[in-house]
């Protein structure tokens, strides 16, 4: 196709996600993360199949006089193995809605499902369990242990997990193989965020949730640290969320979800996904 | 108000929880300053002046009989102000509240009533007069123990005849502050009085007209009292003197001393304990709030403000926790302090309690008190407020963390858990502070382990005493010693089961320059009821020749096994001899002196005396014993075990346990102020990762489990230590304590570092616990967002 390589459904994408999800809903009527505590119960998916989907998801901040609605009924859904990436200016609800399906908060109406688990309504130690089993996190701070040298954070979260990785094999996808033994304060910025995702990965997440995860860093090292997502999205066929108000990194995505005023604005496919080591800002 | 002073009592309301503990532990330091200081002022004030107004001798002694035309010339000894001659005679009693006789101690009131010495000090009624009928002044706690009023009548065995003695009034007197009957080892309220007499009375039921058998001697200021107690003997032998002596080993005022002594212990102790630790609280609290205020402080310094206001600020802060703490601190001494006085009012006599106010040790206190804290706060402001503003309002360097073992070391271990390696590695990033911790905590141990010991010590020498070694049930003291016949009488009684004879003679033991005057007992070689233990509690046996003497009198007459000492005898044909010491044995109850009885009667050149008979007792005849003996002409005083023992225990628990019972509080205070700060402390520092990590999926239990593993690392490596520095205090304190009427068995039980350790262990427990609700509260969204 001579087309660009993305185009716009925003405008029936959410009808239909909604009406989807309000049947598949009904079909399964399961309380919610029923399941959830025995990872067994919640089989991989294969590539393609839907992995989390939210219909009506809202979020509202109770700040006494002042209600502050941070999250307006939002539908999404994200196949397993996608790599997308929402983009959205401080203050549109991206971060809110990566805390809700992160298991990071809970919503005040509308529901979000991780396969056929219920987020919503569940209670703090089966959200834990979700974490700990499901999801990866990267942040802008990277949020590193200071006291722990690169390989011991890695480790950190292997020893929880049911069927990690070596730390020394997620630091080599990462490109960190040789500075394993480094305390986080002896890492540049770049390095240390890709510790980050190597303590992400490791635990082979079915979902990867990135805020900002170039935020604090320059193009350069920005690049490598998107090089490192995109490998392990190519490798492990870890679904992707990467939240950026950098318009720059959209290239690199299947899908980009653009997030305004509490709501998603559109969505658009990329026909041809870039590498990353193609884009720079 | 001052925007730093409304920024700085904000702080103090955000901080409050840290803020009181902190407090707490200042509170503990000046309460124990006010409580060991004030009470110690209040008894050696009250003591003082009583001594003063009621003219407290300074040299004192027994003899057997002496005439008044003496008195000229111990008046004129060099050195002595006056002289006071009374008589002074035990007597049986039968009171209806008893089942068990008591004894009475009858002093003379002289003539005029003009007492030179010892004045008595009428708290009721009216001074006995002479005539036919006994009228006697009643002391007064052993009056209020029987219920006894003016007009109460009470029947004495005097000198064999059974009178009637009428109570005009109740009494105290400045040498019996402290009343004991001889023989005994605490103040028997109920079983032992003093009763004053007009002398013309005393004399003629003792046929002692013209004579005397009790002196007291006040010396000049400045004078020698070796020298005056040296003349004094020389004088008084002949007439059966069984050797003066000064004030230090008069029984009341010794007692009395003992107490005053612990007292100043306490208050040097203490105090310095709990301020220490208190300096360390607001050291580690004041660096953390600095640590995390960095950026706010370079602000104000580029706003203008100086380098010292900013510092004044964070003194200004630990003022007020000093403050808060002194106020609570005085509250809670005089409050306890009162209580405590009103509890030695009880076991002392002592007409007025004077409660020391001095204002100094108040301002001495707070001063300590502001001192400590500041000297805690110095460091920590003064770093921060001389940083160039520009520097301060960068976020610090990050810390520097490094691994703890080589790589080859590293590898003989099986690889540690993250979280543990976390928390090791952050215990050694602020190694003072760890140690601070450790200190603090062990600190407490320390002073639980030096007090709660106290209380196995005092059951051990309850169980050496009346399970081990005197398991007599009762004890018969002749009025004066008696032909071996009369121990037969003793064992016709009903109820008698067994009767052991003993000889009792007043002696003087000496070696080098040293001597010492107390009673040899004289005992059969084979003994079922009182025996001879050592220390470890074996029986010793009497040998046929020789002497066996206690440790605290080898101790000071520096003898041991197989040397010889030199025994002067005090009474009969006042004997010398040099005798070999056939063994020590244990004795915490002073000095005494062990010889075969008949080895005994052969040093006295005498044949078959005895002073009196252990005896053990039928419980089902003990009330016709009793009423019979209450009549018995011819006994002198009956000192009963099971009644001995009660009133150990119970002064025990009263006197004991009230300060046990404050200082494991205390205790308490230290181990939860030094335990929630550190544990506030190290979750402000941590709580970002602590949050991180609860994103990364570990639960609340484990992620609060970092914390408490950290509080658990130092409560544990504390208590080793604290033992140690426990038992160095049980040490120091057996040191300080021994005199020669008492010493403490340095018995530390496993026991006592159990209890020690479960009071500190809980106490850190519920500070660990308060802090690790707030684990629940990390924000996971927040930590996210933010850059440390």
């Amino acid at each position: 196709m001579g087309q660009p390589s993305w185009c716009s459904e925003a405008t029936s994408y959410g009808r239909v996600a909604r009406r989807l999800t309000r049947i598949k809903a009904a079909d399964t009527r399961l309380s919610p993360l029923s399941g959830m505590l025995d990872r067994s119960a919640a089989p991989s998916v294969a590539k393609g199949e839907p992995l989390l989907r939210t219909s009506g998801l809202s979020k509202t901040y109770d700040m006494g006089e002042l209600k502050v609605v941070a999250l307006n009924q939002v539908d999404f859904s994200a196949n397993a193995g996608e790599f997308i990436v929402i983009l959205g200016p401080s203050g549109s609800g991206k971060s809110t809605f990566l805390n809700l399906i992160g298991g990071l908060d809970t919503a005040t109406s509308g529901e979000a499902w991780f396969q056929d688990h219920q987020l919503t309504g569940a209670r703090e130690a089966a959200l834990t369990r979700y974490r700990r089993d499901h999801v990866g996190f990267v942040f802008q701070f990277y949020n590193l242990v200071p006291s722990l040298t690169a390989r011991e954070n890695v480790r950190l979260v292997t020893e929880i997990a049911r069927n990690p990785m070596r730390p020394e094999e997620a630091l080599d996808m990462v490109g960190l193989g040789t500075r394993m033994d480094h305390f986080p304060a002896q890492l540049s910025g770049g390095e240390q965020q890709r510790v980050a995702i190597a303590r992400a990965i490791a635990k082979r997440p079915d979902l990867l949730l990135c805020d900002e995860p170039t935020g604090a860093l320059d193009s350069k090292t920005g690049v490598v640290v998107l090089e490192a997502l995109t490998r392990v999205n190519a490798e492990l066929g870890t679904t992707t969320l990467v939240i950026t108000h950098n318009v720059a990194i959209r290239a690199i995505a299947d899908r980009v979800v653009n997030f305004a005023d509490g709501g998603i604005a559109s969505i658009q496919v990329n026909a041809q996904r870039m590498s990353a080591s193609s884009v720079g800002w | 108000m001052h925007a730093l002073h409304l920024k700085l009592l904000r702080e103090m309301r955000r901080l409050w929880p840290q803020i009181l503990a902190i407090a707490l532990v200042m509170a503990a330091g000046v309460a124990t300053l006010v409580i060991g200081v004030g009470t110690y002022q209040s008894l050696a004030q009250t003591r003082s002046a009583y001594y003063e107004s009621h003219r407290f001798a300074d040299i004192f002694a027994t003899v057997t009989r002496a005439p008044r035309s003496l008195l000229t010339q111990i008046a004129a000894i060099d050195g002595v102000l006056e002289v006071d001659a009374r008589i002074a005679k035990h007597a049986l009693m039968d009171l209806e509240t008893m089942t068990a006789p008591a004894s009475a101690l009858l002093v003379s009131i002289p003539r005029q009533g003009d007492v030179a010495l010892n004045r008595i000090y009428l708290r009721s009624g009216r001074l006995p007069e002479v005539g036919n009928t006994f009228e006697a002044v009643a002391s007064e706690v052993f009056a209020d123990a029987n219920g006894i009023r003016e007009g109460s009548r009470l029947k004495l065995v005097i000198n064999g005849a059974l009178r009637e003695v009428t109570i005009t009034g109740i009494a105290l007197s400045p040498d019996y502050i402290y009343a004991m009957a001889p023989g005994e080892v605490m103040p028997n309220e109920g079983g032992f009085g003093v009763l004053w007499v007009p002398e013309r009375n005393l004399a003629a039921a003792y046929d002692l007209a013209g004579a005397f058998n009790s002196l007291s001697i006040k010396l000049l200021p400045g004078a020698s009292e070796a020298a005056a107690i040296e003349r004094l003997d020389r004088l008084l032998e002949a007439y059966g003197g069984q050797g003066a002596y000064g004030r230090e080993r008069q029984t009341s005022h010794a007692y009395l001393d003992t107490e005053l002594t612990q007292l100043r212990a306490m208050s040097q102790v203490l105090p310095p304990i709990f301020l220490l630790v208190a300096a360390f609280l607001v050291n580690m609290t004041l660096t953390r709030l600095i640590a995390l205020e960095r950026e706010q402080i370079g602000l104000l310094k580029a706003l203008g403000y100086s380098s010292w206001a900013i510092a004044w600020h964070y003194i200004e802060f630990v003022l007020l926790i000093a403050i808060l703490g002194t106020v609570i601190g005085f509250a809670l001494g005089i409050w306890a302090g009162n209580q405590l006085a009103l509890l030695y009012a009880r076991f002392y006599s002592f007409p007025i309690l004077i409660f020391s106010r001095d204002p100094a040790l108040y301002v001495i206190a707070a001063f300590v008190t502001v001192a400590a804290a500041v000297a805690g706060a110095v460091r920590a402001a003064s770093t921060a407020a001389w940083l160039p503003p520009a520097v301060a309002m960068l976020p610090p360097a990050p810390p520097h963390y490094r691994r703890l073992l080589k790589a080859d070391i590293r590898r003989l271990f099986p690889e540690p858990r993250q979280t543990s390696v976390m928390v090791a590695r952050h215990l050694l990033h602020w190694p003072w502070r760890t140690v601070g911790g450790v200190l603090g905590a062990a600190s407490s141990v320390a002073i639980l382990v030096g007090s709660l010991w106290t209380v196995g010590a005092m059951e051990f020498m309850i169980d050496y005493t009346f399970n081990k070694s005197d398991r007599q049930d009762a004890t018969l003291n002749f009025v004066a010693p008696k032909p071996l016949s009369a121990l037969y009488e003793v064992a016709r009684l009903p109820g008698i089961l067994v009767a052991e004879p003993f000889r009792v003679v007043g002696a003087e033991i000496g070696s080098g320059h040293v001597t010492r005057r107390l009673a040899i007992s004289g005992r059969l070689p084979e003994t079922r009821l009182t025996r001879l233990l050592d220390a470890s509690s074996a029986t010793v046996a009497l040998p046929d020749s020789g002497l066996l003497i206690t440790r605290p009198l080898a101790e000071v007459l520096n003898v041991g096994r197989g040397e010889t000492v030199e025994v002067k005898l005090l009474e009969g044909r006042r004997n010398t001899a040099l005798l070999p010491v056939a063994g020590v044995i244990e004795g915490y109850l002073g000095m005494a002196a062990y010889m075969d009885i008949n080895a005994l009667g052969t040093l006295m050149g005498e044949s078959d005396l005895i002073s009196g008979a252990a005896v053990s007792i039928d419980p089902a005849s003990q009330d016709k014993l009793f009423s019979l003996l209450k009549e018995s002409p011819s006994l002198g005083h009956l000192s009963l075990r099971s009644a001995a023992l009660e009133r150990f225990r119970e002064t025990m628990a009263q006197n004991l346990f009230v300060m046990v019972g404050v200082l494991v509080a205390l205790a308490g205070v230290i181990a939860f102020g030094i335990v929630y700060n550190f544990a506030r402390i190290s979750l402000s520092e941590q709580g970002r990762e602590m949050a991180s990590l609860r994103v990364l999926g570990f639960r609340k239990g484990e992620v609060a489990g970092l914390l408490l593993a950290e509080i658990g690392v130092v409560v544990l490596l504390a208590q080793p230590l604290g033992w140690l520095l426990g038992y160095g205090l049980a040490i120091a304190m057996v040191k300080g304590f021994s005199s020669e009427l008492f010493s403490m068995p340095l018995v530390v039980g496993p026991e006592v570092y159990a209890y020690s350790s479960l009071v500190v262990v809980a106490s850190a427990l519920i500070a660990g616990l308060v802090v690790v609700r707030r684990v629940d509260r990390l924000d996971m969204i927040a930590v996210l967002k933010t850059r440390e």
